[in-house]
């Protein structure tokens, strides 16, 4: 067999393109499904694991898939804004602890995810360098985040626009990275995480600028009634919130009309959750609560319905494709007629032809398989950024 | 050593047809033949390797029937004892000289690849001129490289019987003169036959017997 093996690994390494286009062919049908399964697989564990792990979510009527996409891994898709009220209304019930969430703006494509305290403690967050979020302008980040963007205690990090041509829109925010937080395999490692006024203030909403009582350049100042001034467009807004100007930022309004896009809801038992669940049933009620794990499992089913589709077409595929290569060894033979003669023609016997024939097969899966071990091995060593990034970013 | 009887040979289509009534060759006998082209001089050397079989007759090499064998047999039979140098040589070119030459080891379990064998290679190639080509592909030697790599080829199992198919046919004086040397020693070394075609009537006189194909046509003996 060995020197069976010899004459084909000769005639595969002289005719290298035809070599090298088999093995590609058989290596795509092999690995697709497989990278296919783990990535789903994966996909599963993270949605469900996370889904699991959050137990009621409130926001505003509409899509619940893009709600809980939003609240638990910060998708895109931000859905229709709450108010800091929804959080309220859960805290004045008794029944849960309310954990608002504003997950709308991104800093260099990683989402800033405003939130309170709450929040790390409930999700086990530890910061693994620096410190946590103490002072207005702070922010900790995801350890991902932290290594693509090159970040470290003591750095800082500008909020993107949210619309470049937006001239009127809100300004960007240089923030101060005080932590890095530990893996924790979840969204949370892409994350830049805020304290809520933060991002209320890259919004806008609470701002710092110079004290118009002292200014010293007439034109800042619009109109004087007394002791109310009103400032002129020319007023200039801090953009980075330091220890001198920290005092001058301040809010308009009241707080709990500010905006959130959800409330992460923890129950203190399971007949507070049943009785909150109750609360967001009326057909008045503005807000739905929703529990992630069944949006989730419905996504998945589709997801999976959808795989059984993509089954069965590279099933199909898979067929074509193996019978157009027994059509390429076959043709393959009929070419190499003359070769297999001059094999006869030695005194070959039948069955060593059959032997060589046979190792070239052997060689070209081997070498597939192989490709295809490795391939998987890297999908599998990467299968949670990539399903972050192919799924849920 | 050969002895062919009452032999009747067609091809299934086309009108040429080979008739022998009785030829022999002894042992250790060097014989030309020679003859037109498409008198059937290869046809009968592949009826006498066992590539073909007669429609009618015998073929015997030493005490084989070789006509009557099975075809795992006569293939067997021709992988050891026969060294067959081809009109087209019949290298393969995806092995190099040196894996072509030693090709016939490779394929079959009746001889064996070893050190001794290699160096036998080695020196066969050195005999024919081209040791410094053992590395080469098939496709990038001359015509007459060609023809010596698959003389070392039809040599190195140290065959019984020769069949040569015009196995000077493409060479220069020299090299005609120095394979028909080696050949011929191999003969006499290894107690072997040699039944050779060819058109070249200057090597005539150097073998024991020459037979004129044309004889064969008539069903006569020669």
């Amino acid at each position: 067999m060995i020197d069976s093996l010899y004459i084909a690994w000769k005639y595969l390494s002289f005719n290298k393109v035809k070599t090298a286009t088999l093995i590609g062919c058989i290596l795509l049908i092999a690995f697709l499904p497989i990278a296919l399964e783990l990535l789903l697989n994966e996909s599963e564990e993270q949605l469900l694991s996370r889904a699991v792990s959050t137990p009621l979510v409130v926001g505003a009527k509409g899509s619940s898939l893009d709600l809980v996409m939003n609240t638990l891994y910060y998708g895109e898709e931000v859905p229709e804004l709450i108010t800091m009220e929804a959080a309220q209304q859960v805290a004045m019930s008794g029944l849960a602890l309310p954990i608002p969430m504003y997950v709308r703006f991104r800093a260099r494509g990683h989402p800033i995810v405003g939130t309170t305290l709450d929040y790390l403690d409930f999700r086990g967050l530890q910061v693994s360098k620096g410190q946590s979020l103490a002072l207005l302008g702070d922010c900790i980040v995801g350890a991902a985040a932290a290594e693509a963007l090159q970040l470290k205690p003591g750095d800082s990090l500008v909020s993107s626009p949210e619309n470049l041509f937006d001239l009127a829109g809100v300004y960007p925010l240089k923030m101060k990275v005080v932590g890095i937080l530990g893996k924790s395999h979840t969204s949370d490692d892409l994350a830049v995480f805020v304290d809520l006024k933060t991002a209320w203030i890259i919004q806008g909403l609470l701002h710092g600028h110079e004290d118009l009582s002292k200014a010293k350049d007439p034109q800042v100042i619009l109109k004087q009634e007394e002791k109310n001034i009103v400032g002129s467009a020319k007023v200039y807004e801090y953009t980075e919130i330091t220890e001198d100007n920290i005092e001058s930022f301040h809010f308009h309004g009241d707080p709990g009309i500010y905006p959130i896009t959800a409330v992460m809801v923890v129950p203190r038992d399971d007949k507070s959750e049943t009785i909150l669940r109750g609360r967001y049933l009326s057909k008045e009620e503005s807000h739905q609560i929703v529990k992630p794990e069944e949006v989730i499992d419905t996504l998945l089913q589709n997801i999976f319905r959808i795989k059984n589709v993509l089954d069965a077409v590279i099933s199909v595929v898979g067929l074509a494709t193996v019978l157009a290569l027994l059509l390429v060894f076959a043709l393959s033979l009929r070419l190499r007629q003359r070769e297999m003669q001059t094999i006869f023609r030695l005194g070959c016997r039948r069955m060593t032809i059959a032997r060589l024939v046979a190792a070239e097969i052997l060689i070209i899966v081997l070498f597939s398989a192989i490709l295809c071990m490795g391939l998987v091995l890297v999908v599998n060593h990467y299968a949670s950024d990539l399903v972050r990034m192919l799924f849920i970013r | 050593m050969i002895h062919i009887s009452q032999l009747k040979f067609h091809y299934p289509s086309g009108d040429f047809q080979l008739a022998i009534s009785d030829f022999s060759i002894v042992k250790g006998e060097r014989v030309a033949v020679i003859g037109p082209s498409g008198s059937g001089k290869t046809t009968l050397l592949n009826l006498i390797a066992g590539i073909i079989t007669p429609v009618q007759g015998t073929v015997n090499v030493d005490t084989i029937e070789v006509s009557g064998l099975n075809d795992t047999r006569r293939r067997d039979f021709r992988i050891t004892s026969i060294g067959f140098v081809f009109q087209e040589f019949e290298l393969l070119d995806y092995l190099n000289v040196m894996d072509n030459i030693l090709h016939p080891f490779r394929i079959t379990g009746a001889l064996a690849l070893n050190r001794e064998v290699r160096a036998r290679s080695e020196k066969l190639a050195e005999e024919m001129g081209i040791r410094d080509k053992l590395k080469r592909f098939a496709n990038d030697l001359s015509h007459g490289e060609k023809q010596r790599a698959a003389i070392c080829r039809a040599l190195l199992p140290h065959p019984r019987l020769i069949l040569a198919d015009e196995a000077t046919g493409n060479l220069d004086p020299v090299n005609k003169t120095r394979i028909l040397d080696l050949l011929f020693r191999s003969v006499e070394e290894h107690d072997a036959t040699l039944l050779a075609v060819t058109h070249d009537h200057e090597l005539l006189k150097r073998f024991d017997r020459v037979v004129d194909f044309q004889n064969f046509q008539a069903g006569e003996s020669p």
